[in-house]
């Protein structure tokens, strides 16, 4: 784990940049982690992001694409036009939690 | 009487009997496993089978050959399980109560989960081989397909048996490369992952692998549906990949009673300790097998390792003791690369499938991430192990640990000596 300088701040992160630490992002910082992996941060990507960080706050664990779908209503096609290629990842990178659980 | 009940008689229920059934005082504990039918299929054989390599015949037994006297098998479909209560209601209104209650159903493939797979093309072009009557259709489409596009694709991930779907594009390279049709078949492996497979060493060994057979990889593909008229998958960003003929690997799920019961996760699995596979929710509930959510792959090898630990956790737990062995997700599987050979990966929770020899460091007999003749042989003999000793629980000389021994890392001295002629394509990105 390192300490990265993200809007001026210092945050903890991975070894790919996501937040490691729930309690040191807030909306502010979500929105130059948007920034930079390409994405201008609007009220739908927040939706999204909000519904992340709720579920994981719930179950300790970053939801699935199929669990945004499920639980948080989202269509999935929505969230690959908002996060394109890989909405999961990028999401759970923007909301500052971590990258979801790799399948094996 | 104590009373433990197992739902599911595949692979990881029945040797739970079986080892439980040695280990449980029979004055002390009834067991009872359930299933909806008699009928044992030997999985690993449904990727075989299209290639003629095993008749029907040959990949299904009675479900009660396997199940131990002592064990009572009840044939039923399970309506839902009662937690609260600790009792298990089948269809038609029976109630089956438990003090411990083992989930072992496993998961299975879910073609209607994908808009426009089970459709008009269902079982013409549109094929899959993770069930008894899938694989056999694909047999029979193989057996007069004249070349074209063939598309071989994973829906999302978890599915059973992650390297089956390589590997049978691996099989149907061959496959048509003996049958002179090799210039006639397009082949295209499509992928929700970033890369051919989620460990970045195999990952890229496999990549490799397709790259060196003309096969094209389509990663980071999460399909929305079929259009079985233009006969294209479509992503949810929108690319499109036509073919002519369609292996899929549908969405797996585990058993909707689960879901019924409000045990499950959104996939139907239920959520357990991954190193004990006690239900998070419940102290007398236990998950093995493909039916619980460890982060592993969801194979046979997962769950006889995982079994091993779990009989042996299980007697300590039923005294009220701790538990003395933690699962650490071994896993092992032959991923047949045609022309009669095959690969070795072995791997857990924190070590990705690397080079060496399994289960002896340099002796071997198997060597791990390699093309090997002696691998694809292990293969074959596996479905005999599997029949005379896995089932019915008897010793493998396997350890349920991983072992680093034979293994060598990437960097190290070996491995650079290796790989000195170096595989294809890059793809150091994990998923």
């Amino acid at each position: 784990m390192t300490v990265a300088a993200v809007a001026g701040r210092e945050v903890h992160v991975d070894e790919e940049g996501f937040l490691t630490q729930y309690d040191e992002w807030d909306e502010e910082l979500a929105k130059t982690l948007a920034a930079n992996i390409g994405i201008e941060l609007t009220e739908a990507h927040m939706k999204a992001v909000r519904f992340l960080r709720a579920d994981f706050k719930q179950t300790g664990e970053t939801p699935t694409l199929r669990r945004c779908t499920n639980v948080g209503g989202f269509p999935t096609k929505d969230l690959f036009q908002l996060f394109p290629a890989k909405p999961a990842k990028k999401m759970a990178y923007v909301a500052g939690l971590p990258k979801p659980v790799g399948c094996v | 009487m104590k009373r433990l009940l197992i739902l599911g008689a595949g692979t990881a229920g029945t040797m739970v009997a079986n080892k439980l059934r040695r280990r449980l005082d029979r004055s002390e504990w009834a067991i009872t496993i359930v299933d909806q039918d008699n009928v044992h299929h030997y999985q690993p054989g449904y990727l075989l089978m299209p290639f003629g390599v095993y008749k029907p015949d040959q990949i299904v037994k009675p479900r009660t050959q396997f199940i131990p006297k002592g064990v009572d098998l009840q044939i039923g479909a399970i309506d839902r399980v009662v937690p609260a209560e600790n009792k298990v209601l089948l269809a038609g209104g029976a109630e089956l109560p438990y003090d411990q209650l083992v989930i072992a159903t496993g998961t299975t493939p879910r073609p209607q989960q994908t808009p426009g797979v089970v459709g008009r093309e269902w079982r013409k072009s549109v094929h899959e081989f993770y069930t008894y009557e899938g694989s056999q259709a694909l047999g029979e489409a193989l057996k007069t397909w004249q070349g074209g596009r063939l598309v071989v694709h994973i829906t999302e991930m978890p599915v059973k048996c992650p390297v089956a779907a390589i590997e049978f594009t691996f099989l149907a390279e061959s496959f048509f490369r003996k049958r002179g049709l090799r210039d006639k078949v397009q082949i295209t492996y499509v992928t929700p992952l970033d890369g051919a497979f989620t460990k970045p060493t195999c990952s890229r060994e496999l990549g490799g692998m397709l790259d060196a057979r003309g096969i094209h990889l389509e990663t980071d593909f999460a399909v929305e549906r079929v259009d079985d008229e233009a006969r294209t998958l479509i992503s949810y960003d929108e690319r499109v990949i036509p073919f002519d003929l369609l292996v899929t690997v549908p969405v797996n799920m585990g058993a909707d009673y689960v879901g019924r019961s409000g045990l499950g996760d959104d996939l139907n699995y239920v959520p357990v300790d991954k190193h004990t596979f006690l239900a998070r929710a419940w102290p007398n509930i236990f998950a093995v097998g493909d039916a619980g959510d460890i982060p592993t792959s969801k194979a046979g090898s997962t769950a006889h390792f995982s079994v091993d630990v779990f009989a042996d956790n299980f007697v300590h737990y039923v005294r009220g003791e701790p538990m003395p062995k933690s699962f650490d997700g071994h896993a092992n599987c032959f991923i047949e690369s045609g022309d009669g050979k095959a690969l070795l990966l072995d791997f857990n929770y924190d070590v990705e499938p690397l080079p060496g020899t399994f289960p002896l460091p340099y002796a071997g007999p198997f060597s791990l991430l390699r093309e090997k003749r002696l691998n694809h042989f292990g293969k074959l003999m596996f479905k005999w192990v599997y029949w005379h000793l896995l089932l019915p629980g008897r010793p493998l000389p396997l350890p349920a640990a991983m072992s680093m021994s034979g293994k060598t890392r990437p960097g190290s001295a070996l491995a650079k000596r290796a790989h000195a002629a170096g595989p294809g394509p890059q793809n150091e990105k994990s998923h």
